[in-house]
This record gives structure tokens, sequence and C-alpha cells, in this order.
């Protein structure tokens, strides 16, 4: 067992299939000369060659639909977004042409491939760079949306997602890059689609969450602890399809839910969570469930307010007491 | 237009009623309501009553006779209505019973059905609804605003299954909210659950509780059952001493006549007391799940002349010795006259079977189902027994409980006759 970034576990994961594939290729800015804009993508351009390692000129919706025409013919397409705020641009090309193929080609083409990067606020990227946008993805059918929160699921997951003959959305974080955890050196690292994982375990309260606030959750859990507070953290994981079961096994343990996202309140991923905590487990709430999420406001540039706005754990610890009438 | 009398299904169970005696003769006017005759069914003599308005023009079934539920047994008409195709068409239904002519109701179908022109038809009544309540107590939790309790979900849920009523729980949440942890308080003091016994106040809410059979009880259950029969019953006996019930009686019946009451209605009275502080013994074994009940509906075993009948005492837990003595007094000579009604000898949930009279010493009872248990009195007897340690001559009445194994387990059983001992060689706590 050894001890890596998410950064290098993503690299892993991407040289590992290349290898395993060669019909799966990267594509997008800066990912080959200049080794990715977060470095994702280090050494494979020397390893694999400028045929499977393909830098675009700044135009998303462009490679965006290269990729969609590649994996119609055959291939397996990586495209990475250099942040999902980019992405906007190339929004047609994803919910339009990836997500719905299949569907409208009556299941003559599949779709194998990934549409990975940066997703969320870091630090003071202000109001146009910081936005979490699985909600977005994760309404469209057709699309598989996953957010890994730990290397070690930064690797399964994206090997998961290459392996999927589905469009999967990839969110990664620039805060996570940086981020260590262990990693198995010698054997095969695959999470796969639509399981969470109980990262934590607790009888008080459950915390549901994904991605990079699956960081802030355990955070949490462990101040918790302290006061003799158990919690249970729930990473969904895959955010579409949702793993319901885990959702509702531990509520229906714990009788309390805080579900935390990075993104906004309305229409949030957390509603969907909430939703089905009320239809499965109704009769085993003993609180109104409770969501920890990004301040109903455009991401403010000022340090402070940035702080003030962004979901975190002190936010989770005050919501887990609410929920257990602590308050 | 006329309205066909029918023989009414008058018991839960009946399928055919004698015609012991018409009330009416041909030509009465009749008014809707009007007893016509009276009946006797499987179990007892009952009142058939008119659905209709007019003349009773004919009587189509003779006096000791007996019809099948649905046959067509008289008609009321207006005078001047032709009923000749009415009354021919029962001719040829009473030589065909098993065809029941004219459109008539089938038989077997409650009374309701049974004669067409009336909306509201008299199947056998529910058990009579449990006395009001007094409006609600004053003393609700002053934070619930607008008179209504909140409460979580879950501790409604946790409330339901440990029997408990939440009138009794004070919320410790925002706004007086009732939440797991008040639950789990009121489970541990065990103060909520007493409420229920502590006076005539019924608190509105379930009459009943249904588990669901855990797998423990579904295994113990078929392994019973196939070791003794469709009910696996065992026996628990034991000898209670009868000292302080004699002295209470002999107390009471020194005060005046009105003060009496009979050995049989202490014991029901502290039956009833020990059911409700033992839910789990007043129960009904339903295939699927067992039914908990919260109130206590007593079932006393009568002998009558060719047979036997388990008239009920409802709510025993909530009534005075004084009741119990007079209503047990009531529907014991009701049942010996063959008077009760239906919905007075049926929804027991334990029953009570007496042979002290006839001065058996001991006796098994068989179970009445779906109930779980029956309780066979003895004889009071006067005894030597050793008291402190020397010998005395005490009066002592033996008891053996019944027991259906797939609901009650041996300990459970014991633990109801612990309670019952207590009772009643303590009678002052039966009215404590």
């Amino acid at each position: 067992m050894s001890v890596i970034t998410y950064r290098d576990a993503l690299n892993q994961a991407l040289r590992e299939e290349m290898h395993r594939d060669d019909r799966v290729f990267i594509m997008g800015e800066e990912v080959a000369v200049y080794q990715g804009a977060y470095k994702v993508s280090k050494g494979l351009l020397q390893e694999f060659g400028e045929m499977r390692v393909v830098d675009t000129p700044i135009t998303e919706l462009g490679f965006a639909g290269v990729g969609v025409g590649a994996a119609m013919v055959g291939l397996r397409p990586i495209i990475e977004f250099m942040t999902w705020n980019f992405a906007l641009l190339a929004i047609d090309q994803v919910v339009n042409s990836a997500a719905k193929m299949l569907y409208m080609s009556g299941g003559q083409y599949n779709m194998p491939m990934v549409f990975r990067g940066p997703n969320g606020a870091a630090l003071q990227l202000s109001a146009q760079h910081s936005q979490a946008w699985e909600s977005w993805l994760a309404h469209i059918p057709g699309l598989k949306v996953v957010a890994p929160g730990t290397p070690y699921d930064a690797k399964g997951l994206l090997k998961s997602a290459i392996r999927d003959d589905n469009p999967v959305i990839v969110l990664e974080g620039e805060m996570l890059y940086n981020t260590k955890g262990e990693v198995p050196e010698n054997e095969e690292v695959i999470v796969p689609l639509g399981k969470a994982e109980l990262k934590r375990e607790g009888e008080h309260a459950s915390i549901i969450t994904h991605g990079k606030m699956v960081l802030a959750a355990l955070q949490a859990a462990d101040q918790l602890g302290k006061q003799g507070i158990n919690v249970d953290v729930v990473d969904l994981r895959t955010i579409r399809p949702m793993d319901v079961d885990a959702i509702t096994t531990s509520v229906r343990k714990t009788n309390r839910a805080v579900v935390l996202e990075e993104g906004w309140e309305i229409c949030g991923v957390g509603a969907q969570v909430v939703d089905y905590i009320q239809r499965d487990c109704f009769d085993d709430l003993d609180a109104p469930v409770v969501r920890v999420h990004q301040a109903d406001v455009p991401m403010p540039y000022a340090k402070n307010l940035e702080r003030a706005a962004k979901p975190d754990a002190a936010k989770a610890i005050a919501a887990v007491k609410k929920v257990m009438y602590l308050e | 237009m006329a309205t066909k009398v029918v023989m009414e299904a008058l018991s839960p169970t009946m399928e055919e009623g004698r015609l012991v005696k018409w009330l009416k003769n041909e030509g009465d006017q009749i008014k809707n309501g009007e007893t016509l005759a009276e009946v006797e069914t499987d179990k007892a003599i009952m009142e058939l009553v008119a659905r209709g308005e007019g003349v009773l023009r004919k009587r189509l079934l003779n006096e000791n006779d007996a019809a099948p539920v649905g046959q067509l047994i008289a008609v009321i008409a207006p005078p001047d209505e032709n009923i000749d195709a009415l009354v021919s068409s029962a001719g040829s239904a009473a030589a065909a019973p098993a065809a029941p002519a004219a459109p008539a109701a089938p038989a077997a179908a409650s009374a309701g059905a049974t004669q067409e022109k009336v909306a509201s038809g008299a199947p056998p009544a529910p058990p009579p609804a449990r006395p009001a309540a007094p409006p609600a107590p004053s003393a609700a939790p002053s934070g619930n605003g607008g008179g209504r309790m909140r409460s979580s979900p879950l501790a409604r849920r946790m409330a339901s299954e440990n029997g408990l009523d939440l009138q009794g729980v004070q919320g410790s949440g925002p706004g007086g909210r009732i939440i797991k942890r008040d639950i789990e308080a009121a489970v541990a003091s065990g103060s909520a659950k007493q409420q229920p016994t502590a006076g005539r106040f019924v608190p509105a809410g379930e009459d009943y509780r249904d588990a669901p059979l855990t797998q423990i009880r579904k295994t113990i259950a078929r392994r019973l059952s196939e070791s003794i029969g469709p009910i696996p019953t065992f026996y628990l006996t034991a000898e209670f001493d009868m000292e302080r019930v004699a002295e209470m009686r002999a107390a009471m019946a020194a005060m005046g006549d009105e003060f009496k009451v009979s050995f049989n209605d202490i014991v029901l009275k502290a039956v009833a007391t020990a059911l409700a502080q033992h839910p789990e013994v007043n129960a009904h074994w339903l295939g699927d799940k067992i039914r908990y009940f919260n109130r206590v509906h007593l079932g006393m075993a009568v002998a009558i002349e060719d047979g036997l009948i388990t008239p009920v005492i409802f709510d025993a837990d909530q009534k005075r010795m004084s009741e119990i003595s007079r209503e047990s007094r009531e529907l014991a000579k009701r049942a010996r006259e063959r008077k009760l009604k239906p919905e007075e000898y049926t929804g027991s949930t334990f029953s009570v079977s007496n042979l002290g009279m006839f001065g058996i010493d001991q006796f098994t009872a068989i179970i009445n189902p779906p109930e779980v248990g029956i309780l066979a009195v003895g004889a009071l007897e006067e005894k030597p027994v050793v008291v402190d340690g020397a010998l005395a001559h005490r009066k002592r009445m033996r008891v053996t409980m019944s027991c259906d194994h797939r609901v009650v387990d041996g300990a459970l059983g014991a633990r109801f006759l612990q309670t019952l001992r207590r009772l009643i060689e303590n009678p002052l706590m039966l009215v404590y």
C-alpha cells in the first residue's frame, strides 16, 4: 500500500487504461505538451505519443464534439475540461449528443466516453470559476456522474468510467489534486459505478455527501467523535445512478440525516437525497433532514465572504447537532 | 311495494334458524323496526325485526320449523298489493331450499342485505364502542401550539411498537415535539405505559397493535404445532392463598347486600387488572401476525343447559368490582336464558373458566381461539399449609392457565401468574 496524491491516482488510472485498451485516448486543452493544466496527464504524451494524447485549441464545444464522433466510430475518448466551468461551452455536446446518442440511434451507437475535469470552488477564483455542476449533469438521463473524494476512489472510479460503454462525467477538484491517500500498488483498483461507501461508522446521525465535501464530512466526524457523537459518513461516490440503499440503510440506523454538498441549495443533489429519505425512511426520522450547501449567491471573491459562503466541517457539525436536538 | 321478510343471519356463524314464536299475526299493521318473531340461532334466541312498513300479509314458516338463512319467511305489503307471485315463489324455494328463489339476497349474506327495501340493515353490531373519554386533559404540554401534539415519525413508530400512549409523554424537542429520547425515557421509566390502568380515563388511540411475526416466533409456532396439534398448549398451575380475599369479601358483605361480591367476581377483576399489566398475554393469534389488544375484554365461560357460552365483559380492566359483579351476574343469567346478543359473546381477548362451584380442585381449560390463553379456576378449599415454619390451615385456590405457546412462552405465562398472585393475595391492590 502506498500513499499517493489524488492527482497521481488519476494519472495512474489513465496510464493503466491506455495500456489496457489502445482505443482509449485523451484530448483537451494543455493535456499533452504542458502535461495537463493540473498535471493529471503528466508523462502520457511521452509514453503514448501525440496520436493518443491530443492538445486542442480553446474550443470546448468543438473538441467535445470530436470526442462524441470518435466514440461513435469505436474509440474510447477521455475529454478533459480544464475546469467544468469551461464545459458550459460544450454542454450541447454533452447533453444533446453524448447523453442522447444511444437512445436516438435506437441502440446503434454506444457512447463509451469520459468527460472529466475539476469541479466546484478552489480558492478566490470568483463567481464564474467556482461552481459545482453536479446537479445540472446528474439531471440528464443518459449520463452517469461520479464525484470521487479520495485518491482511491478517484483511481477506481476513473477506471470504471473509462471501461463503461456510456458517457460518464468525472467531477474532480482543484483542491483535491494534492490530497493524499492510500492506494494499493500491485493490485487493480476498480470502484464500481453506482456504489456508495460508508466512510465512517456511527450511530447518532448520518452525513450523506460526495466529492470534495467527503473531506469536510470526515473532519466533522472526527471533531464530533471527540464530543461523544458518532456519525455515519455516507460517501455517495456516484451521483447518478445513486445508491439509495446505502442512504436508507444508514438513515434507518441513525434516524437523523444531514446532507452535505458543495453546490447551491435549490434543486441541488441534496434535494434528491432528501426525497429518497422522506420516501423510504419517513417512519424512521426523528428530526427533519438538514441540508448544508453553498450560500445562495454567486461565489464572492473576497476571502472572508468566500469562506462564509462555502459549506465546511463547522457547518456540518452545527447541522448534526441540530438534527440531534443538541442546540 | 312489498317487503320480503327472510331468515336473517342473527349470529356470526348461523346457517339456519328455528322460528320459536311469531309475535305478529297475519293482517297486523307493521312498523319498520318492530319485532316480528323470536328466532333461535345456533347460540341464542334472537328477535327478528321488520325492515319495512305495511301489513303482515303472509307468514310462510310455522312456529318450531327451521329455515336456512336467506329463505323468505313472510311478506309485508300494502293491503291491496298482489303478492301471489312472491308467495308462490317462496313455496318453490321452500321445496328446494338450496336454490333460493326470487331476487333475494344470497344465503349467509349479512342481514343488512336481506331485506331489499331498507337502506340501513342491521348486521350483528360490533362490540360496543369504548366508553366516551372525557374531553382532552388540560395537562397537554404547554408548548404545543394549537393543541396539536407534535412528534417525530420515529417517535410515533416507537410508541406504537412499545404500546405507549403519546399523550402521556412530555416532548423535549422544539415546540414540545416528542422525539426518540422522550420515548426511550418513557419506556425506561414505564410511566406512560401504566397510565391506561389508572382509572376510568381511556385515552384515544388504537384498540390494539399488530405485531408482525419474527423469525423466532414463526419457528416456535411451527415446531410446537407439529408437536401438539394446531394450538400448542402448555399449562401452568399455581395455588393462591385466599385468606385475604375471604376477609375482604366478608368485610364487604358485612356492610350490606349491595357490597356483596363473589369470589369469582374478585378473580375476574384480578385477571382483568393483571391482563392490563401484561398485554403480551392479552392477544389473538392471527396466523400471520399477533394482535396485541390495548383493551381488556374478558370472556367468562358459562355453563348452559346444552352446552357452554362465553359472554364478554368489555373493558373489564376499566370497571369497578361492583360493575363486574353486576355485569357477570346479568350475563350469566341471560346466557342461561339464551338471550345473549351476538355482540355480547364475541370479541373477548382472554377468558376465564371457573368450575370451583362443582368442587373441582383444578383442571385445564381449552383455549378459545384466536385467544392465546384461558385461566381455569378451581375450588376454594381450606387446607393445611406451612406458614412461617408452622402448620396452619388456610383457604387456598388453584388456577391453571392454558397458554398458546406460539404467543405465550413459559416465562411470560409465569410472570402473568405472578402478577395475578400478587393481586389476589393482596386484594387491596385491586383498588389501588
